[in-house]
């Protein structure tokens, strides 16, 4: 009997401690501050890993620049990046661990499903939230919440337009990934314009994350269906393999991304010869000439010695324009999460900026960016606008 | 002392089960005080449903594995089940049930039932399996509803309910429609009516349902099943009828943890970290660390397992490191040979003096 009151003993002891050994700290955004805390969530391990990484990687570059400029108004930064795994109950866990180290400002999450999740939190708590990457149309459902990079509907509507109006193609052929968000968001505003705009749709291959190794049976489809053109709406890894799947089979259609199609050039063992004349609509290029996106990669590059992508893009731009609008708002960091968050969301579609991914950046109240996609052409294993 | 003699004459079950519910009491009670003071942050705040959640899917799959004795690697399948069946009634019902007091009750019915009839189903042609080849069904059981989940579309106009297998242009809606469960995309938009209150109520309903039926007549004909199959036909047993009950029983409480699980996050999707085989493992994980057919084993672990790679969160990238190590030394500490036989001497001392203080009381 005594082993077994001891047991049950020792279990309270332990919840106490669990309970007690993250105690206190309640304060969280209250008052006293004297810098401003931004939090970040994104999938920093696991298979998404890669863009969570380039995230955070960027907004801290971003912040450390700031802060060495002498901070916004005189008010240093403060940042820290919590993991969400790719997964929603995961990134409501991060959520609620920033907010016990006093998050003020949050930028993310950085993919779709995790921040639908957490903006309804941000929401509740009325936290001012600025995705980089989140493309999702609910990830900014609430007015709390504002995105840097396109939504996808936008992408799907935008892609179509482009290729209709350049008249890139007689017959297109769409390969996605019904199984992502992202993909599948894409590609059902794209059948929908493609639609409007008269686009000749002739083949439609899906593919799941079970299944993405072998495409030879989309491909195979989209080549006897005569497809002049291949839409990709898909991440660059996928579409690496499907590049190759292509040449090998004797196939080579027109090929057309979406902003996940960046970061191909520098994927490891891909022949970028492959990629040869792919076009894609993204908003951010590593090669462009234009003096900030040099400075920013070349601070990268010095930094984490690697090439940014586009949601190291997107996060770079998200601290500056969390800067802009503080700047704008006048916002301080005594300030209430509550107040900070009223006053920013009004500052949000005052403010222009001049990013990485976009120059006279400008925001509507319901939290969608406006700017121009760029059309984009590799040749020489290099971008060129188009 | 005449207490103590009455504890001891006591059933050695009844014994146990008593320290369980104890071990829940107190940690309910620590909750609310942590709870009432203010000094819970808000991360174990948002870990408490959670917390619940993965304890009612331990000890459900407890009833399999522990019980029955059957490998079940599908166990997150049923739980999908549930999540999805009942968000879709939620979001549905949401303007005409107001009351999340009357909507959430019949969620938790419908998630649960929905989830049963899934198992039962499933447990007609699978439980005539044993061994590995069970394993392998259930997995692939698992594996098919999320994916099935992944390429659902259900939409509702005036006309009634649409389904597709293949977009949400193929629904065929007219423009006033409303896509409800949007393939890859899921559900979203659930109302958030979990508590740690329901969720605890539920934990408690769980865990008195399966440790009744352990201690009851139809639970040691499951064990005997477990135990010797031939033995347990030879006198008369109904092999199928108990292995479908524990199976059917073990796949509602799952699909009410789905229930939980969904209407705690605004969103639903299932993939593999959620739903798929990666959760099934992660739960026998719970339930093997805990003790094969040890309910308050499972408990524990589903707790510590659930509240540490959270609470590591300070090592940041290298918390995966760390968990993993925690998870070598629990399970060095349950189960190595020189662990075990210190922990034997333990009780035996405890037993010897407990020998000795009855032979005083005499």
């Amino acid at each position: 009997m005594f082993k077994k009151i001891l047991s049950v003993l020792m279990v309270v002891a332990m919840v106490a401690c669990l309970f007690a050994a993250c105690g206190g700290n309640e304060d969280a955004g209250k008052s006293d501050a004297t810098t401003f805390q931004i939090g970040a969530i994104g999938p920093t391990t696991g298979d998404a890993a890669i863009y969570g990484q380039a995230v955070m990687n960027a907004a801290q570059l971003a912040v450390d620049e700031i802060n060495a400029a002498g901070g916004i108004n005189g008010v240093k930064l403060e940042f820290k990046a919590a993991d969400d795994e790719h997964n929603a109950e995961k990134s409501v866990n991060a959520y609620n661990d920033l907010k016990d180290w006093g998050m003020q400002i949050l930028l993310g999450t950085v993919t779709s499903t995790p921040c639908i999740a957490v903006v309804e939190e941000a929401y509740n708590d009325n936290m001012f939230m600025l995705t980089p990457s989140g493309s999702a149309v609910d990830c900014i459902r609430y007015d709390n919440a504002f995105r840097v990079c396109f939504s996808d509907p936008n992408q799907g509507i935008a892609s179509a337009d482009y290729i209709a109006s350049q008249k890139l193609g007689t017959k297109v052929a769409v390969i996605y990934n019904s199984s992502d968000p992202y993909s599948s968001g894409i590609y059902e505003k794209f059948m929908a314009e493609a639609a409007v705009k008269g686009l000749n749709v002739v083949a439609q291959g899906a593919f799941t994350a079970d299944t993405k190794t072998d495409f030879t049976v989309q491909l195979q489809q989209a080549k006897t269906a005569g497809a002049d053109l291949l839409f990709l709406p898909i991440y660059y890894q996928e579409a690496s393999l499907i590049l190759a799947q292509a040449d090998k089979m004797g196939y080579d259609p027109a090929v057309f991304g979406v902003d996940g199609m960046d970061g191909i050039l520098t994927l490891e063992n891909f022949d970028t010869k492959l990629a040869e004349d792919v076009m894609l609509l993204t908003p951010f290029a590593a090669d462009a000439q234009d003096k900030l996106t040099q400075d920013f990669v070349n601070s990268y590059k010095a930094k984490y010695n690697e090439v940014p992508n586009q949601f190291a893009a997107d996060a770079y731009d998200g601290i500056y324009i969390i800067k802009a609008a503080i700047e704008k708002s006048g916002a301080t960091p005594d300030m209430s999460t509550e107040e900070l968050c009223n006053a920013l969301k009004g500052a949000m579609t005052q403010i222009t900026v001049d990013g990485v991914t976009g120059l006279g950046m400008t925001w509507t109240a319901d939290g969608e960016p406006n700017k121009a996609p760029k059309g984009m052409k590799i040749q020489n294993g290099a971008y060129v606008a188009m | 002392m005449k207490q103590g003699s009455r504890l001891s004459t006591m059933k050695k079950s009844t014994k146990a089960n008593g320290i369980t519910y104890l071990m829940l009491l107190v940690a309910f009670a620590v909750v609310q005080i942590f709870t009432a003071t203010g000094s819970m942050t808000n991360l174990i705040k948002g870990l408490l449903v959670p917390a619940c959640i993965y304890i009612i899917m331990a000890v459900s799959l407890n009833l399999t594995v522990g019980i029955l004795g059957e490998l079940s690697l599908g166990h997150a399948g049923f739980m999908c089940v549930g999540a999805f069946a009942s968000s879709f009634f939620s979001v549905c019902m949401r303007d005409v049930i107001t009351s999340e007091w009357v909507r959430f009750p019949i969620a938790i019915i419908i998630g649960g039932v929905v989830a049963a009839l899934f198992g039962f189903v499933v447990g007609i042609p699978v439980l005539r399996l044993r061994g590995d080849y069970l394993a392998i069904v259930t997995l692939a059981f698992g594996e098919i509803v999320k994916n099935l989940m992944n390429v659902l579309y259900i939409g509702k106009d005036d006309s009634g309910f649409h389904f597709s297998l293949k977009s949400a242009a193929d629904l065929g809606m007219e423009p006033d429609g409303k896509v409800i469960v949007k393939g890859a995309l899921g559900i979203t938009g659930t109302p958030r009516d979990s508590s740690f209150i329901v969720a605890f109520i539920l934990v408690v309903i769980t865990i008195f349902v399966v440790l009744n039926v352990i201690n009851s007549r139809q639970g040691r004909a499951i064990m005997s099943i477990r135990d010797n199959r031939i033995a347990a036909e030879s006198i008369g047993i109904n092999i199928t009828k108990y292995k479908l009950m524990a199976f059917v029983v073990s796949a509602f409480f799952a699909g009410i943890a789905g229930v939980l699980y969904s209407h705690n996050i605004s969103t639903l999707t299932a993939t593999t970290n959620n739903f798929g085989y990666n959760m099934s493992i992660m739960v026998l994980v719970y339930v093997v660390l805990g003790g094969i057919g040890n309910i308050r084993g499972s408990i524990i672990a589903a707790v510590i397992l659930t509240v540490l790679p959270e609470l590591l969160r300070e090592f940041s990238d290298y918390r995966m490191l760390v968990y993993s190590l925690v998870l070598i030394f629990m399970m060095l500490f349950s189960s190595s040979p020189a662990m075990v036989n210190f922990r034997e001497k333990l009780s035996l001392k405890t037993k010897r003096s407990k020998g000795k203080k009855a032979k005083e009381a005499v």
